[in-house]
C-alpha cells in the first residue's frame, strides 16, 4: 500500500509550566491521503488548534511521530521546518495574517521570495493565483483597502501559490460574514476538485459539513473519525 | 531575500512610524555629527600649527622668566620679575655666546585702548626695532619702531589688523590717527600684515609700541617678560640654547641648572605643547562625541527591540510561510542599518556645515579630510551591526507558534 501524505502514530502533546502539566494531546493516530478534504473539529480546548500546529510543523510533538509525505519532521532541524512550511504547507489563518500596508501581490510573492524563486517569475504566478481569486482588480490593493472576505481570498492565493502538498486552514471563516464565508468554503471545495489536499479547523458544523472526512476532537482525543454523513449523526446524538 | 527587497520593506516598515524613526536616526545624526565636526576642527588646528612653525622659523629661542622662588615656595612660571634689560645686553655681548644673531627684548601687558569713540582691552608688546626681523614681521603700511623712537621714548604704535578693525573698522587707513593707552594719547606709525592668529594668541590683536615707553611711561616696571633670540642657524640650536643658559644662570648667582630662575624654549617647543594641548582638547571632545554616537546606538537597539516585540506576529507569520532564520535576521539588520545608515549620512552633512561655521567664525582652515568622512560611515554602518543584531537574534529565534500566539 501506498504511504498516507500525513501519518501520525501514537502522538502526545504536553504543556508544562512550572507546577501545571496539561496534556493537550492523547495518542492521536491519524492517516490523511493525498486528495482529501478533512475538517477537524471540537470544542474550544479540545486540542485541535495544537493539533494543526503540529501538523504544519510550527510546533513539534512531546512524543509519537509525524511522517509527513515520508519524511519524519521529529528529527529536522529549525530551518529544515521551515523549507518544509514552504514548499509543502499552505496556511489560511483566521485573521487573515497579510503583511500590513503591503499590496496583494506582494504578499502572495511572499513565500516565493523564501523559495529564492525569481522576481519575474514570482510576479506572473502571483497574479495567475489572484486571478483564480477573482482579485485581478485587486492587485495593488494593500489589506485595509480589501474586505474580510477579500483578504481571505488573498491569504488563500498566498498559501497556494507555492503548490503545497496540504493547505491547512485555521478557522478560515470565523471572522468572515456568512455569504462571504460560503464563498470561501466554494472555493476550498473547487480546490480540493482540483486534486489539492486540504485540512480545515473549525467549531462550526455547517462549515464542517463542506468536508468529506470530519475528525471530532474532545479532550485531546479523536472520539470520532468518518464522512460528513456519519458525522451529522453523532452530532445529533450529542 | 533580494538587498533591494529587503531595503524596500524596510524602508516601508521604518516609515510605518515616523516619529520613533526620526528620534532614532536623531541619536545617530548627533553623535555622527559631532564626531565629524571635532575631528576636523582638531585636524584644522593642527595644520594651523604646523604652517605657523613654518612662518615663524625654526631658529628662533624665547627666553622667559621662570617661577618666584621665596624659600621653600615656587610661584608660578612666568610670574618672576629677574629677566632685565641688562641680561638681554649681556647675551648680546658676551664673549661665551658665539651662536646668537639678534636679541629682542620684549615687555608683554594688557591695556584698555580708545581711539574716538571705540575702545578695546589688547595685548600692548613694548619692542626694540629688532623684533621685526627676529619676528619676520612685514608691515602693510607705514613704519616700524625706530632706534631714535626707542631712545626718545616716543608714544608711537604700530597696530595689528585685528586692532585697526576693532577700532577703525575695516579696510580704514589708521597711519596719523590718536589712539589712547590707558589714558596716555599715541600716534599709530605703521600696520603689521595679517599673520593669520588663531583663537589662543591672535598675532593680529596687538599693538607694539617701543619698550622704554611701554616700561617707564606705560607699565613703570624694568623687568621684561620675554627675550627672543635669533640663532645662526637651526643647526645650533642647542649649542644657543646651552652658552645663553650658562651666561644667564652665572648673572642670577645660580649653580644648580634646576634652580634656573628663567626658561629657554626653542619656537619649536612651544608650538609642540600648543599642538599637544590642542591634540588633547580634540581626542577629549572626540571622546565625548564617541560617547554621545554611543548613546544614539543604544538608541537604535532600543528602537528594534521594540519593534521586534511589536511585530511578534508578523515575524510568526514569517516563519509560518518559510522564512529560515538568516532571513529574519537580514530583515531586521537591514531596517537597523537603514536607521544608523541614515542617520550617519545626515550627519556627516550637518558636521561638515556646523565645521564651515566654526571656521568662518574663526577664520581658520576648512579641511575636510576623506578619511574622517569614511570613517564616520563605516561607524555608522557598524553601529548598525552591532546594536541591530541581538535584536535580530532575537526575533529570528521566537519559536514561530509562540509568535502566531502573540497577542
Amino acid at each position: 500500500m501506498r504511504d498516507s501524505l500525513i501519518k501520525v502514530s501514537g502522538l502526545n502533546k504536553i504543556y508544562r509550566t512550572d507546577d501545571l502539566e496539561l496534556k493537550v494531546l492523547s495518542d492521536i493516530n491519524l492517516h490523511i491521503d493525498a486528495g482529501e478534504f478533512v475538517a477537524i473539529m471540537g470544542p474550544s480546548g479540545s486540542g485541535k488548534s495544537t493539533l494543526m500546529h503540529i501538523l504544519g510543523v510550527l510546533d513539534l510533538p512531546t512524543s509519537g511521530t509525524y511522517y509527513l509525505d515520508g519524511q519524519n519532521v521529529g528529527s529536522l532541524s529549525d530551518d529544515e521546518l521551515a523549507d518544509i512550511r514552504n514548499k509543502k504547507i499552505g496556511f489560511v489563518f483566521q485573521a487573515y495574517n497579510l503583511l500590513p500596508r503591503t499590496s496583494a501581490v506582494e504578499n502572495v510573492m511572499l513565500p516565493m521570495d523564501y523559495a529564492g524563486i525569481p522576481d519575474t517569475d514570482q510576479l506572473i504566478l502571483a497574479k495567475r493565483v489572484l486571478a483564480m481569486m477573482g482579485l485581478s482588480d485587486r492587485l495593488d490593493h494593500p489589506p485595509n483597502k480589501l474586505s474580510g472576505g477579500q483578504q481571505q481570498r488573498v491569504a488563500i492565493a498566498r498559501a497556494l501559490v507555492m503548490q503545497p502538498a496540504i493547505i491547512l486552514a485555521d478557522e478560515p471563516t470565523g471572522n468572515i460574514a456568512s455569504v462571504q464565508a460560503e464563498e470561501i468554503m466554494a472555493i476550498f471545495q473547487k480546490l480540493n476538485a482540483d486534486g489539492h489536499t486540504i485540512i480545515m479547523i473549525t467549531h462550526e458544523l455547517n462549515i464542517a459539513e463542506h468536508a468529506k472526512r470530519i475528525i471530532h476532537l474532545f479532550d485531546g482525543r479523536v472520539i470520532e473519525d468518518g464522512n460528513g454523513h456519519q458525522q451529522r449523526r453523532i452530532s445529533k446524538k450529542l | 531575500m533580494k538587498p533591494v527587497k529587503l531595503v524596500k520593506s524596510g524602508v516601508r516598515n521604518l516609515m510605518a512610524n515616523k516619529l520613533r524613526t526620526g528620534l532614532a536616526i536623531l541619536g545617530i545624526v548627533i553623535g555622527i555629527g559631532s564626531v565629524i565636526a571635532l575631528i576636523s576642527m582638531g585636524e584644522s588646528s593642527k595644520r594651523a600649527v604646523q604652517s605657523q612653525i613654518q612662518s615663524i622659523g625654526s631658529n628662533l629661542l624665547t627666553v622667559s622668566p621662570g617661577s618666584q622662588q621665596s624659600g621653600s615656595i615656587r610661584g608660578a612660571f612666568g610670574g618672576a620679575t629677574t629677566l632685565t634689560n641688562e641680561d638681554a645686553a649681556a647675551i648680546l655681548t658676551a664673549s661665551s655666546v658665539t651662536t646668537i644673531k639678534n636679541v629682542s627684548s620684549e615687555y608683554n601687558g594688557r591695556a584698555q585702548v580708545i581711539a574716538d569713540r571705540n575702545n578695546t582691552n589688547t595685548q600692548i608688546v613694548g619692542v626694540q626695532p629688532v623684533y621685526a626681523e627676529v619676528h619676520k614681521m612685514t608691515l602693510s603700511s607705514g613704519s616700524f619702531i625706530t632706534g631714535q623712537q626707542l631712545s626718545s621714548m616716543s608714544r608711537v604704535a604700530v597696530v595689528g589688523p585685528t586692532v585697526v578693525e576693532d577700532l577703525f573698522g575695516e579696510n580704514a587707513n589708521p597711519i596719523g590717527q590718536s589712539i589712547r593707552i590707558s589714558g596716555k594719547t599715541f600716534q599709530i606709525v605703521g600696520v603689521a600684515v595679517s599673520k593669520g592668529g588663531t583663537g589662543f594668541n591672535n598675532q593680529d590683536d596687538r599693538i607694539y609700541i617701543p619698550l622704554t615707553t611701554a616700561q617707564k611711561q606705560l607699565f613703570g616696571v624694568k623687568h621684561l617678560t620675554s627675550i627672543a633670540l635669533e640663532a645662526n642657524s637651526e643647526l645650533v640650536m642647542t649649542t644657543a640654547q646651552n652658552q645663553v643658559g650658562y651666561l644667564l644662570l652665572e648673572r642670577h648667582h645660580l649653580t644648580d641648572p634646576a634652580a634656573a630662575d628663567f626658561r629657554i624654549l626653542s619656537q619649536e617647543d612651544i608650538l609642540q605643547t600648543a599642538s599637544q594641548i590642542t591634540g588633547t582638547f580634540t581626542a577629549l571632545l572626540t571622546s565625548i562625541a564617541a560617547i554621545s554616537l554611543l548613546v544614539g546606538g543604544i538608541g537604535i537597539m532600543n528602537i528594534m527591540l521594540m519593534s521586534v516585540t511589536e511585530r511578534t506576529r508578523e515575524i510568526g507569520l514569517r516563519k509560518a510561510l518559510g522564512a529560515r532564520k538568516k532571513v529574519i535576521i537580514s530583515q531586521f539588520l537591514t531596517e537597523s542599518i537603514i536607521l544608523t545608515f541614515t542617520g550617519g549620512l545626515i550627519g556627516i552633512g550637518l558636521g561638515v556645515v556646523g565645521f564651515y561655521i566654526y571656521s568662518r567664525v574663526n577664520s581658520s582652515a576648512f579641511v575636510v579630510t576623506p578619511a574622517s568622512v569614511l570613517l564616520a560611515f563605516f561607524v555608522s554602518v557598524g553601529i548598525g551591526v552591532l546594536f541591530g543584531w541581538y535584536p535580530a537574534r532575537k526575533a529570528a529565534n521566537l519559536q514561530p507558534i509562540e509568535a502566531l500566539r502573540y497577542e
